[in-house]
């Protein structure tokens, strides 16, 4: 055994090891890589289902998700549909990497803590596509830990919240990973998220619960317990996706069709 | 060194000398991953087969591996192992991969493959290596079964998914005990559990290590 020790030996088991380890890893990596994104498109479908508060267990989701949703690219700045990008292959998360189809925040601009926000974005419409029922928005943004992705379902009036849920989180299980949590994403239904006549986000989350009592009860939403960071990072991403730089103008549009202002 | 028979190998971790009732070891993921009962035997396959692979790898190459970096071998062979363990997952079980979430990542830690690369792979032949990889994840799944099955029916009321008991919150009759779904819960369920085995088996129970002697100074206590 002594011949093993020698500097010669272990350098050279070492290097060994690690060459036909990482193969067989970035091999695994490489070959499952088509099925795993199968599997998350599938879930990120099923997310957009349920948030719509259309999902049906047991039934196909793909086969659901086309009939029940339509797809559009929003122009962001302008809040007009973009007709000339398919839904179908248009990527907003990966245009958000690309500095020709985003553009850099910074400091306060950047609330969401997410560095770049693309310009176009893909927003899901349940039922007529001109007059929606209900109107389903991608959002994302920093937690305590993790960037959180999520969608955030309303009604066609543009303002009252279906629902929102994370189909992407880390944070801490059972503190901040409670946004997951069946029971508070129930708080979210029937919240309105703009005050009267204006376009400024008035949603946010509040410490100490949220009563019929509470002044503004609308616009606030219980906060998660034991996790300030990750209530914050909601508050903020919302904040963020509902204002100017987000689906403000867009929103704008069905504000303006329903109320007739 | 003791003739290890394959039918031995296989069978003593699972209640002679299990893992976790025993040796206590990989109690971090019992607890977490239990509160039902297909997750438990996912998480259960999934350690049987690193053990299993761990093993078979370390003891094939375990004449050439230098005594100074053996630990450092032993976990790259596991890491890579459980990384692709992760990948299959993500691929094939995609729902409960994500439940799982970080505990597939986590058997890295477990004291189970690494204590069987090192006790036993390291002195033993690859094929008996590994049966003894499958015996020892066996016994670690069977104690997750077993801890998932009484967490599973008397937290939520049901077994694999399926009602048993009706809970309330459904229409049931059934109270459901949340305490069970927690994972500080597995730690009685695994105590009672320990305290079965080692009345079945009294072998089991280890010596004191020291022995408490009665006070002799009565009137400092006061």
């Amino acid at each position: 055994m002594a011949s093993n020790n020698s500097i010669k030996k272990t350098l050279t088991v070492a290097f060994a090891l690690c060459i036909v380890c990482s193969v067989v890893v970035s091999t695994a990596a490489v070959v499952l890589r088509p099925k795993q994104q199968e599997n998350q498109e599938l879930d990120r479908k099923t997310n957009i289902l349920q948030v719509a508060e259309l999902y049906e267990a047991g039934t196909k989701v793909n086969e659901q998700f086309a009939e029940a949703i339509t797809a559009r690219v929003v122009n962001l700045k302008t809040g007009e549909y973009a007709e000339d990008k398919n839904p179908e292959t248009f990527n907003q998360f990966e245009a958000a990497k690309d500095p020709a189809q985003s553009r850099t925040l910074s400091g306060a601009q950047d609330l969401a803590g997410i560095g770049r926000r693309e310009n176009y974005a893909t927003v899901y419409l349940v039922g007529d596509p001109e007059n929606p029922d209900k109107i389903i928005l991608p959002v994302r943004g920093q937690g305590l830990w993790s960037l959180m992705s999520g969608y955030l379902a309303l009604k066609g009036d543009g303002n009252t919240v279906v629902g929102l849920s994370f189909y992407d989180q880390g944070e801490t299980p059972g503190l901040g990973g409670e946004v997951d949590n069946p029971d508070w994403k129930a708080l979210w239904d029937g919240k309105k998220i703009y005050p009267e006549n204006e376009m400024d986000p008035a949603i946010r989350l509040v410490k100490g619960g949220v009563g019929p009592q509470t002044p503004d009860a609308e616009h606030k939403v219980d906060a998660l317990s034991g996790a300030t960071l990750t209530s914050n990072g909601v508050t903020n991403l919302l904040q963020f996706w509902l204002s100017d730089a987000g689906f403000a103008e867009y929103l704008a549009r069905f504000r303006d069709t329903t109320q007739g202002a | 060194m003791a003739a290890y028979t394959p039918k031995g190998v296989l069978t003593t971790p699972i209640f002679k000398n299990n893992p976790i009732a025993l040796q206590i070891l990989g109690i971090c993921s019992a607890l977490a991953v239990t509160n039902s009962m297909g997750t438990s035997l996912v998480m259960g396959l999934a350690v049987i087969a690193v053990t299993a692979f761990s093993s078979f790898f370390v003891s094939l190459i375990r004449s050439q591996i230098p005594s100074s970096i053996r630990i450092i071998v032993q976990m790259t062979i596991i890491a890579s192992l459980v990384i692709v363990v992760d990948q299959v997952l993500k691929a094939y079980a995609y729902e409960i991969s994500k439940s799982l979430s970080v505990f597939v990542g986590l058997i890295i830690t477990n004291c189970i493959v690494m204590g069987r690369a090192e006790a036993f792979a390291m002195q033993n032949g690859p094929v008996i290596s590994f049966l003894d990889g499958v015996g020892n994840g066996l016994g670690y799944a069977v104690m997750l079964l077993v801890v998932g099955f009484f967490r599973e029916l008397f937290g939520s009321g049901s077994v694999f998914g399926y009602t048993v008991l009706a809970p309330v919150n459904e229409g049931g009759w059934y109270v459901t005990n949340g305490l069970l779904l927690l994972p500080p819960s597995a730690f009685f369920v695994i105590g009672l559990i320990i305290w079965g085995l080692r009345s079945l088996n009294p072998e089991q129970i280890e010596e004191n290590e020291f022995k408490i002697t009665t006070n002799t100074k009565v009137k400092e206590a006061v």
